[in-house]
C-alpha cells in the first residue's frame, strides 16, 4: 500500500504539475515522468507486459512525437500564451466535481475485497489469449493502426493550394 | 480502505486532472495530453480490476488494456497530425481561434 501510495503520488504531482506549466517542451518532460509512474503501478500490480508496452509505447514513441508537434508548432515570439482567464474557474468546478463523485462512488460501493496474491497470468498466458481467443481483434487493431498512421502522415504532409508558398 | 479502492482513487483523481485539462487549457497539443490522460485512468481501471476482481486467471483486463494502448497509439498519431495541420492553417494552435467552420 505504502508502494501504490508512492507511484500514485509522484504520479498525480507530474501529471498535474505538468498540465500547469506555461512551457510545453516542460509539460511534455513532465508527461514522461508520470507516464513511467503509471507503467511503475501497472508492475506493481503484476502486469508485466502492459508496463513494458506503457514504457514502449507512451515513454518511447508518443513522448517523441509530442515533442516533435511541439517543437514544429511552436510560434516563433516565444512560448508564452496567455490562457484565456475565463475558463479556469468552471474548468476547476467541474474537474473537482468528477472527482467527488467519483471517489464518492468508489468509497460507497461494496468492491470485492480481493485477494493478496499476485495473478498468474504473464506473458505466456497472454500470447495465447491475444493469438487464440481474440486473433480476430488483433487483425483488427493491427489493421487499424496501420490506416490511423497513413492517414496522419497525409494529414501531416498535405499541402494545399491555399499554402503552397 | 482496500487496495481496489486506492487504485479507483487513484485512477479517479487522474481522470480528473485530464478532464480539468481539457477544459482549462488552450493549446490544442495540451488539450490532446489530457485525454490521454483520461484515457491512461481507464486503462488503470482495467488493470485494478483484473488485479482485484474474481477471474484474474482469465486476463480480460490486461488483453483489453494491450487493445487499448495501441488504439492510443493511432489516436495519438492522428490528433498530432491534426495538430500539425491546424497549424499550418492558422500559424498557432490556440482552440479558442480555430472557428474556420463556426457557421
Amino acid at each position: 500500500m505504502t508502494a501504490l501510495a508512492a507511484i500514485a503520488l509522484l504520479t498525480l504531482a507530474a501529471a498535474a504539475i505538468a498540465l500547469a506549466l506555461r512551457d510545453l517542451i516542460h509539460s511534455a518532460l513532465l508527461l514522461i515522468a508520470s507516464w513511467v509512474g503509471i507503467a511503475a503501478f501497472y508492475l506493481w500490480a503484476g502486469a508485466e507486459f502492459v508496463a513494458f508496452a506503457q514504457v514502449l509505447i507512451y515513454v518511447g514513441a508518443i513522448s517523441m512525437v509530442v515533442l516533435f508537434a511541439v517543437l514544429l508548432t511552436r510560434p516563433p515570439t516565444g512560448p508564452a500564451t496567455r490562457e484565456p482567464s475565463g475558463r479556469a474557474v468552471p474548468g476547476f468546478l467541474a474537474g473537482g466535481a468528477v472527482l467527488g463523485l467519483l471517489a464518492g462512488a468508489v468509497l460507497s460501493s461494496p468492491l470485492p475485497a480481493g485477494t493478496g496474491a499476485a495473478p498468474a497470468f504473464g506473458v505466456r498466458e497472454l500470447g495465447l489469449k491475444l493469438l487464440g481467443p481474440h486473433a480476430g481483434a488483433l487483425l483488427a487493431t493491427a489493421a487499424l493502426l496501420t490506416v490511423a498512421l497513413l492517414g496522419a502522415v497525409v494529414l501531416a504532409a498535405a499541402r494545399g493550394k491555399e499554402d503552397a508558398s | 480502505m482496500s487496495p481496489l479502492q486506492a487504485c479507483l482513487l487513484f485512477s479517479s483523481a487522474l481522470f480528473s486532472l485530464g478532464l480539468i485539462a481539457v477544459l482549462v487549457r488552450s493549446n490544442a497539443i495540451l488539450v490532446l495530453l489530457g485525454v490521454e490522460l483520461m484515457l491512461n485512468a481507464a486503462n488503470l481501471n482495467f488493470i485494478a480490476f483484473w488485479r482485484y476482481g474474481p477471474a484474474p486467471a482469465e486476463g480480460h483486463g490486461v488483453v483489453f488494456v494491450v487493445f487499448a494502448l495501441a488504439v492510443a497509439a493511432a489516436e495519438a498519431a492522428v490528433g498530432l497530425a491534426l495538430v500539425i495541420a491546424l497549424h499550418r492553417h492558422q500559424r498557432n494552435v490556440r482552440l479558442g481561434e480555430a472557428r474556420r467552420l463556426r457557421g
